[in-house]
């Protein structure tokens, strides 16, 4: 089924000073999908998902999300989306559930916006704990769940289980999945090539600032004969 | 090579960072002026005081006293009425003049009858640091060599009787200060009283902003760590709310921080004003409800362009580490005038001095209290005003920051190449 496009973005270019971390990229991500970005370190994922986020304004080229320009209209794209980055923390003072509470006091405080992180994050008794106590995987959970518990239009997450063993990675994966099924759209940046590939309906390839590959996984084995998309990457970069 | 040296050229790379030495070099400097200002408030007790000297008196003692003046002073003004004595603290004011002395017509006589006699000291006072107390200090010196040399000439006269020849004159005192006439007091009694103002609050503001500024600069660090800045930033939040919440926030923390200081120090000056014989409100100088709000206003907005800098400061921190380092211009900009109105009044400084005093925005509450006492409103309420352009200002360029990839990057936009596609 196609559906509209959440995220158009076209000739993005972000320079810093003389590096030029992204050159010309441009992708489309449909509603109710889940996007990856997927590169080795330094590729430029998170300089994109910054971009996209309103963290950092575009040296050249348009961004628009849901039809809302980055650039003009970041307040109101502020309103659709929601940014995990890369090994975020949270308040080290504040328990699990005045976290939640505290974000969603920005989206109008309704009770039932807690709740449903409550649920998301699913740490039981230890919500009501404080933050510093929590392990890795704990404060992940607690902050994904902080990023879909306002049904975001699009969820941009960049590296979402970064440093997370087996369970804890599989237990975010699970998430991210039911949350699409709510109609949210997702960005997410890996370097885990296969995590992409069990996630995303569809993928770019970033290398050096450009996007040298895109499509579905399904797509891309079968255009470069691959059994993965690491194996994928690998024939594109050479 | 040596696994000794190994280590220690590992530690020495580590330990010796621009963190760790800026911080000594500029205490370094600091010391540094202040030993070259102790060193000219030495010169000038060596120097000899200005005084006038009105000699009502033709006896013998108090030809001596004139003759040790002239030894020990510099008499720039001689009269022998009491008329002459506006005359002469007109010309001293002028001159630079620390006291007049006035020996009235009686003197020798009455100490020849053994009968205590009386010298009358007009203070001339400029100002109540530590410094500017040094020439009537001199002044206070030269009134006990008159005495001792006195002493001697009755006790070569065969004079026995000890409770009058050890103090054969009293002196009956009168203090100019900033306009006003105090009879009955010395400029030391006045600097004691004050020095409590002179010493303690530019120490408490001092304290406080240092900590309400580090707290500002370490909670940018910690944010921009934990990348919890970046999560706020994407929030349906303007940039103007997170600054002004952070920087009132940490002003809340700070007045609270304020007013549990400031009881212990009220407890201070309690102890000061008990064992005090003198009192300064027979004189005028106490501070009214509106003084106090005045006092309140200037410490808040001092507080608020403190903060307001640290948050421009703290925009620049990278991590938690980073943001100490950050906190020493704060620091040193509150060390500068903590020491400069400790040891000189605002009115004695040179005025370049006063520029500096002026232009950092925490000086005003360390001389707030001092300048009510004497009704100098223009310099209170200037400072009010100025600081809270200052904070104003900083505010707007956090925001600007805030606004700007700087945040992140650490690099400004200095154009743009955007070429829109529509």
């Amino acid at each position: 089924m196609v559906s509209m496009a959440a995220v158009e973005v076209k000739n993005l270019v972000k320079t810093y000073g003389k590096v030029e971390a992204v050159k010309s990229v441009s992708f489309q991500i449909h509603e109710g999908e889940i996007f990856g970005l997927i590169g080795p370190n330094g590729a430029g994922k998170t300089t994109i998902l910054r971009i996209l986020s309103t963290l950092l304004h575009p040296t050249a080229g348009t961004v628009s999300l849901f039809g809302l320009d980055v650039e003009r209209e970041a307040d109101a794209v502020r309103h659709l989306i929601s940014y995990l980055p890369e090994d975020a923390g949270a308040y080290k003072t504040l328990t699990g559930r005045s976290y939640l509470t505290f974000i969603a006091a920005f989206f109008g405080g309704d009770e039932k916006i807690v709740e449903k992180g409550i649920e998301i994050a699913d740490l039981g008794a230890r919500i009501d704990d404080k933050i510093e106590t929590y392990s890795k995987g704990m404060t992940r959970r607690l902050l994904v769940a902080r990023a879909l518990m306002v049904s975001p239009k699009l969820a941009i997450l960049d590296e979402p289980t970064s440093g997370l063993d087996v369970i804890n990675a599989q237990e975010i994966r699970k998430i991210i999945q039911d949350t699409v099924k709510e109609g949210t759209t997702v960005l997410l940046s890996s370097h885990n090539m296969l995590e992409v590939e069990f996630l995303c309906q569809r993928i770019a390839l970033l290398n050096e600032g450009k996007i040298v590959e895109q499509g579905s996984p399904e797509e891309l084995k079968e255009r470069y004969h691959a059994r993965n998309i690491e194996e994928v990457f690998t024939g594109v970069v050479q | 090579m040596n696994h000794f040296l190994n280590i220690v050229r590992k530690e020495v790379r580590e330990l010796l960072t621009p963190t760790t030495l800026i911080p000594i070099i500029i205490m370094a400097l600091i010391f540094g002026g202040m030993g070259n200002m102790i060193g000219g408030a030495m010169e000038e007790a060596k120097e000899k005081p200005i005084i006038g000297l009105v000699n009502a008196d033709s006896g013998a003692f108090s030809i001596l006293a004139t003759n040790v003046s002239a030894e020990l002073a510099e008499v720039r003004y001689n009269g022998s009425s009491e008329n002459d004595i506006e005359e002469g603290m007109v010309i001293l004011e002028k001159e630079g003049g620390t006291a007049l002395l006035f020996i009235p017509e009686n003197f020798s006589a009455t100490i020849a009858m053994n009968r205590t006699a009386e010298i009358h000291v007009y203070w001339i006072m400029r100002g109540a640091g530590i410094m500017d107390m040094i020439s009537s200090g001199v002044v206070e010196g030269i009134l006990q060599e008159i005495s001792r040399r006195i002493t001697e000439e009755l006790v070569q006269e065969g004079n026995i009787n000890a409770s009058f020849v050890l103090s054969p004159f009293k002196t009956q005192e009168t203090t100019s200060f900033k306009g006003k006439e105090m009879e009955g007091i010395s400029p030391a009694v006045i600097g004691n009283m004050l020095s409590s103002q002179s010493t303690t609050v530019p120490i408490i503001m001092m304290i406080i902003i240092i900590m309400a500024g580090g707290m500002v600069i370490s909670s940018m660090g910690m944010e921009k760590e934990n990348k919890t800045l970046e999560t706020l930033l994407t929030m349906p939040v303007k940039r103007t709310s997170i600054v002004a919440g952070k920087i009132v926030g940490s002003a809340v923390v700070g007045l609270i921080m304020a007013i549990i200081y400031m009881v212990g120090f009220s407890y201070y000056i309690r102890s000061f004003q008990e064992s005090s014989q003198v009192d300064l409100a027979a004189y005028g100088l106490t501070l009214g409800v509106a003084d106090y709000l005045l006092v309140g206003a200037s410490v808040f907005f001092a507080l608020l362009s403190a903060l307001s800098l640290c948050m421009v400061l703290g925009t620049f921190a990278k991590n938690y580490k980073s943001a100490q380092t950050l906190t020493v211009p704060v620091s040193v900009l509150a060390l500068i005038p903590m020491f400069i109105t400790m040891f000189k009044d605002f009115d004695t400084l040179p005025l370049v001095l006063k520029v500096i005093l002026f232009g950092i925005p925490f000086s005003h509450p360390m001389m707030a209290m001092r300048m009510l006492l004497f009704d100098n409103y223009t310099l209170v309420l200037g400072g009010i005003v100025y600081s809270a352009l200052f904070a104003l200002a900083m505010m707007g360029i956090a925001v600007w920051i805030f606004k700007t990839d700087k945040l992140l990057t650490g690099r400004f936009r200095i154009f743009t190449l955007k070429k829109k596609n529509d």
